[in-house]
């Protein structure tokens, strides 16, 4: 008799760290939820970016001179980041919570039971993605900014001295957002409780942090996770803020922290 | 071959899984029965390293899930709650599920065939019926042509034609030498699949025997005897110490005896018989006894292959 489902030219089946990539890599994709989410971002990142140009280019000079002397037209080409931050951690918290929500979960650890290899590949699936996709948006960002401003001669150019930095740092910085989503989804594994704290450390940790009395105020504000990341694509630096590349570390220190508190957790946890 | 030593399972202070050993032979159909709630899923998710347990351990082909190279290969699980992303395709779950192991497209489209749902296979599952769902973990279960199975209530939700198809699917399975373990909460089901059941109440063993075995041990022998001198024959077999009681005009139904001694004692008080037969309890009685009646069926009586302290 011939078997029904045997499979005699199969080779022979073994789970290997680069297989759990590329499952990770088909999981992403087949979800429409990631595409949108992310062409959310990119949409955010380059029309919120012109928008304040072309706002800014039509008003200028400002009414307040100390304005135009704090003026730093790379930031305001990036500023869309600062609402594409949220969009990138809602994709980072579901691409973990979606699978605890539909229970695809117990389908993926049933499949690598040693669930380490897929709460490696995932967060590596996904910055490599975010990378890929939001370099050449901050890119376009920065020119079309730039292109904008030009009118009121208030641009400035890729070469110019951080510039480079700040424009990829924005891409960076929005990717390490998503992999606080990733890691606050695997701790939380609801969605709206990872959103939710996400946004309460991006959003409302600085406001609170500003009703201290000064100088606290500052020094805890540098600390806080979102402002220390952000010094990577600011150009003119507040004092009180870290410097571009040791704000960013500060903040990447946080993020690991999470992903390895929440590796601990997946580890043991029931699923 | 699945075996369970002292396996005990709790979710805060409730007792899921508690202190059960059994082991699942290979080439038969094993059915794995208990009422809802006995812990029949949580011993599945044991089993599959999805849960730990607090203490005992289970091992399939001797040893723990987490140390199999690949799970997909050696065993395959349809576990009862979905897990399925609605949003994703048929096909793409299948092939994310494959690709973990790296198996290829072309087993993933014959898997799709084999439960017949290729005709669905690139709409998305949130839309799926409990039955195609049910298909869908089917294959995800065969996909990577495991040893083993592993299948928690497979006929919840099909159609006749379904439930139809899980069983000629299973004998067919089991047929090819492959170590199959499947839960139910009907018994009736278990009698058309299964060979070996292990039956669980409350988390705890109540049986682990052969399909015969638990039924003739729950049912107890009872013998029917028809005759016209039914009260005649009653008293002969209440003086040889016998409890019987009256069915229909002419009919006792005598517990604890077997067909011969009535014969023999209605011969004795040379009483007519018409009729004489041992009874066998249906397979739906003798589990509704097993599940009910935890002290009087204690594992220790009918337990036939728990592991020696």
């Amino acid at each position: 008799m011939t078997s029904v489902v045997a499979a005699p030219e199969m080779r022979r089946p073994r789970v290997t760290f680069p297989h759990v990539l590329r499952a990770e890599w088909l999981k992403f994709r087949s979800v429409r939820s990631s595409w949108l989410t992310l062409a959310v971002t990119m949409l955010l990142v380059i029309g919120l970016g012109a928008l304040f140009c072309a706002a800014r280019a039509a008003h200028w000079p400002p009414r307040d001179p100390a304005e135009a002397f704090t003026f730093d037209p790379t930031r305001i080409s990036l500023a869309g980041t600062f609402l594409a931050q949220l969009a990138m951690g809602v994709l980072g918290v579901l691409v973990v919570t979606g699978e605890y929500s539909s229970g695809t979960i117990r389908a993926s650890f049933t499949a690598v039971p040693r669930r380490l290899p897929v709460y490696v590949a995932k967060p590596l699936v996904f910055a490599v993605l975010s990378l890929v996709a939001l370099i050449p948006t901050t890119f376009a960002a920065f020119f079309i900014g730039q292109q904008l401003l030009s009118s009121k001669h208030i641009n400035t150019t890729i070469g110019a001295p951080g510039v480079t930095r700040a424009v990829v740092g924005a891409a960076l910085y929005l990717t390490v957002v998503g992999l606080f989503g990733v890691a606050l989804g695997w701790l939380l594994r609801h969605t709206a409780g990872a959103i939710s704290s996400l946004f309460a450390i991006l959003l409302i940790l600085p406001i609170l942090a500003q009703v201290l009395p000064s100088p606290w105020n500052d020094d805890v504000s540098k600390w806080l996770p979102g402002q220390a990341g952000q010094a990577i694509f600011g150009i003119r630096l507040e004092g009180v803020s870290f410097t571009p590349w040791v704000g960013f570390g500060v903040f990447c220190a946080y993020v690991a922290l999470f992903l390895l508190a929440g590796c601990a957790v997946v580890m043991r946890r029931d699923a | 071959m699945i075996e369970a030593v002292d396996l005990t399972k709790r979710y805060g202070d409730k007792v899921a899984v508690d202190r059960l050993s059994f082991s699942v032979k290979p080439g038969v159909v094993t059915g794995f029965l208990g009422p809802n709630g006995a812990g029949k899923s949580t011993t599945f998710r044991c089993v599959l390293g999805l849960d730990r347990p607090q203490r005992g351990r289970v091992t399939v082909n001797g040893r723990e899930y987490r140390d199999i190279a690949a799970p997909l290969h050696e065993v395959g699980a349809l576990l009862e709650a979905r897990s399925v992303h609605p949003g994703r395709t048929a096909r793409n779950h299948l092939r994310m599920l494959a690709a973990t192991h790296g198996i290829n497209k072309r087993r993933v489209d014959d898997m799709l065939g084999l439960v017949g749902i290729e005709d669905v296979a690139d709409r998305r599952v949130g839309g799926f019926s409990l039955g195609m769902g049910q298909r869908l973990g089917v294959a995800t279960a065969l996909l990577g042509d495991p040893q083993v199975l592993l299948l928690d209530e497979p006929v919840n939700g099909l159609d006749p034609e379904g439930i139809r198809w899980i069983r000629r699917l299973l004998r067919e399975l089991a047929a090819e030498g492959r170590t199959i373990f499947v839960s139910s909460h009907l018994m009736s089901e278990m009698a058309q699949t299964a060979e070996h059941v292990i039956v669980i109440g409350r988390g705890r063993l109540i049986a682990d025997a052969s399909m015969a075995d638990v039924v003739a041990m729950a049912s107890g022998a009872r013998v029917l005897v028809r005759t016209p001198h039914r009260d005649v024959l009653a008293g002969a077999l209440a003086e040889q110490g016998h409890t019987c009681s009256r069915v229909d005009t002419d009919g006792l139904e005598v517990v604890g005896a077997s067909a011969a001694a009535v014969g023999d004692i209605a011969f004795a008080a040379g009483v007519a018989v018409h009729e004489l037969s041992a009874q066998a309890a249906t397979l739906e009685e003798a589990y509704m006894q097993l599940t009910a009646g935890e002290v009087e069926y204690g594992a220790a009586a009918l337990d036939t292959s728990v592991e020696p302290r």
